[in-house]
């Protein structure tokens, strides 16, 4: 049997907003498995960012349980949340989330330094080579296209080993060749390492492509 | 990989307004070293005149104290006359080692400065001047032929500005008189390098001013015995006894308000930089909210987050203290001549003494300023969650 990554039962965040609350996630039961490619998609506004953000141990939870990893994290509060991901969970965001200041090499390196892991530079490089920009490896954000940054910071997700990654929108800024390049390493890295994706998307024709589709709507789970 | 080099090039990322704070900060440094390089300078250097003027009391007219303090400094004593007699009567007793009378005088030359007219010192002195001053060393000629001959001896300086050798001739203005030169001294590094000496016999006749002084220079033999002989001077009528150290402290007193003043500079100067620096710091952690957002997603504790913005405060103050030093080392001459122009009085040797113990502690004084200035920035980011930090960017 395959180890659950993710386990959720009536899963809610709820947000205040003056005197109104706000239901962003609401009662959202869910089980991934390790191994699994899974997309949630929904319209804007539906939830799929929030919810993502709980699972990656970014936000805390309102209500429900939440394990992650075999961890009970429903009533960790946030401060306490950085042991839980660090080193873990890997993040993928739309808009590519390099640091301007730092090459790619050192973007990758100071991921294992934020993970609390050695800054190894021979494997930084193996994973720039992974993700076909080796020839890039000095290069500043700036000096690369938006998909050749984006494939740096997935490079920068998988240096660390997490046990599983989260993928917000990750081709949300890209045009459809490269958006189709970005995707199909990501399918790639799930065949090969056996690595559990979860991804947030727009786009029906990358979530069709995924083992398992959630769709989200108004904070619920429609299909 | 570590922290400070990230520090360091996420300053290098917005290098002007990096430089210019950093800038803020050398400037505050410069100021506040030059500062207390010249409390220290002042002090030696005018301790240093004093102790090379020789003796420790020194006797004049009756009059006001700070004046004589201040002209005495400028040349040997103030402008009122004592009666010899009163030398007489004091050279006796025991308790003296050496004892010299003085008579100076200054005449207005109006070729001096390049025709802008200044004043020459003639200082009537007597063979005891030189047993006083045992570091007065002849660079040539010697002493006077005899107590009236008609002969000056030159202070190194005085010499180099009217060009005069041993054996040229010297005319003092309106007084129709031309004395011979018998001697130059060695540079000496107090105001007797500025002086024109004469026999006191000559000077009394060439003055009009026969039988009178302006001031007695007095050497104890136990200068624990200074506040009594102080005490038995005043019994003679019409002189006041001052001691070097009261002229010590009557100087540091006129300078004190000055003193007050530049240090309220330094201050302020101190204030606006730690504001500039807060500011800065400030300004690039809101303009970095996502990135700080996505570290911490990425891992980085709050202490780390704190620690970064931390080192880049700390690193913009001590680059700020190292070239704040290195341009209160290279100004400290320039400082110097403002410095005079300003203060009332200033003693010869220098009046800004940049010490390595002072460099020292201004560049821990920066660091410390950077802990401090940077406590607030690094706390806001520190604090940042994560998702609002990731959304508000987006
Ligand atoms: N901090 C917040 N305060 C109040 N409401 C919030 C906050 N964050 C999100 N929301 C609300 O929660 C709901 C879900 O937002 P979320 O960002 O998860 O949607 P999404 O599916 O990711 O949308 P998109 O496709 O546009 O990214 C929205 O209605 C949003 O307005
Ligand atoms: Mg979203």
């Amino acid at each position: 049997m395959n180890r659950t990554i993710v386990k959720a039962e009536k899963l809610r965040k709820v947000y205040h907003l003056f005197a109104e609350e706000i239901a962003a996630v609401d009662g959202v039961d869910l089980e991934i498995t390790a191994g699994e490619f899974v997309s949630i998609m929904g319209p804007s506004g539906s939830g799929k960012t929030t919810l993502l953000d709980m699972i990656g141990c970014l936000d805390s939870i309102s209500d429900g349980t939440l394990e992650i990893l075999g961890e009970d994290v429903s009533s960790t509060p946030e401060s306490q949340l950085v042991k839980t991901r660090r080193g873990q969970i890997g993040f993928i965001f739309q808009d590519f989330s390099l640091i301007p200041s730092l090459t790619a090499l050192e973007n990758l390196q100071l991921g294992l330094f934020l993970a609390g892991k050695q800054t190894n530079r021979q494997k930084c490089l193996e994973m720039l080579d992974k993700v076909h920009l080796s020839h890039r490896c000095n290069h500043l954000p700036k000096q690369m296209s938006g998909g050749e940054q984006q494939r740096v910071a997935i490079a920068r997700a998988l240096v660390i080993e997490p046990d599983f990654l989260l993928a917000d929108e990750p081709t949300g800024h890209l045009d459809t060749a490269t958006t189709q390049t970005v995707f199909a390493l990501l399918k790639e890295i799930n065949a090969q390492q056996n690595l559990t994706i979860i991804l947030a998307t727009h786009d029906a024709s990358i979530g069709s492509q995924t083992q398992r589709t959630i769709l989200l709507k108004d904070g619920k789970i429609a299909s | 990989m570590n922290t400070l080099s990230i520090a360091v090039k996420n300053l290098r990322r917005k290098k002007i307004r990096s430089v210019l704070t950093i800038g803020g900060v050398s400037i505050a440094v410069a100021v506040l070293v030059s500062l207390m390089g010249f409390d220290k300078g002042y002090q030696q250097s005018l301790t240093s005149n004093i102790d090379r003027m020789g003796y420790q009391l020194l006797v004049t007219a009756k009059g006001c104290p700070y004046e004589a303090a201040t002209m005495m400094l400028k040349g040997g004593g103030g402008l009122r006359y004592m009666e010899q007699d009163a030398y007489d009567q004091i050279r006796s007793d025991q308790r003296i080692e050496q004892i010299t009378p003085q008579l100076v005088a200054t005449v207005f030359d109006p070729d001096r400065a390049e025709g802008e007219g200044g004043f020459v010192m003639f200082m009537g002195i007597h063979d005891s001047y030189m047993k006083l001053k045992p570091w007065n060393k002849f660079k040539s000629g010697g002493w006077f032929s005899s107590p009236d001959a008609d002969e000056v001896i030159m202070g190194f300086e005085a010499a180099e500005l009217e060009q005069r050798n041993v054996g040229d001739e010297i005319f003092i203005p309106g007084k129709n008189k031309i004395l011979k030169v018998a001697g130059i001294f060695e540079r000496t590094g107090t105001q007797d390098d500025g002086i024109v000496f004469m026999p006191l016999q000559t000077t009394q006749q060439i003055f009009g001013l026969p039988g009178k002084l302006t001031g007695v220079g007095i050497k104890l033999k136990d200068i624990q015995t200074i506040s009594k002989v102080e005490e038995d001077l005043y019994e003679v009528p019409g002189i006041q006894v001052i001691s070097m150290a009261q002229v010590r402290g009557t100087i540091l007193n006129l300078i004190a308000s000055a003193k007050i003043m530049a240090n309220s500079i330094a201050v302020i100067a101190i204030f606006i930089a730690v504001i500039g620096v807060i500011n800065t710091i400030l300004m690039s952690v809101f303009e970095r909210t996502q990135e700080i957002g996505i570290l911490k997603a990425m891992g980085a504790s709050r202490f780390q987050i704190f620690r970064l913005i931390w080192a880049e405060t700390i690193l913009i103050c001590s680059l700020g203290g190292i070239i704040g030093n290195i341009v209160a080392l290279t100004a400290s001459r320039a400082v110097e001549a403002i410095i005079v122009n300003i203060l009332p009085f200033t003693p010869s040797g220098p009046i800004v003494v940049i010490y390595p113990a002072l460099l020292v502690y201004a560049l821990a004084g920066a660091v410390v300023l950077g802990l401090i200035a940077g406590l607030y920035p690094s706390w806001r980011a520190c604090a940042m969650v994560p998702v609002e930090a990731i959304r508000r960017g987006e």
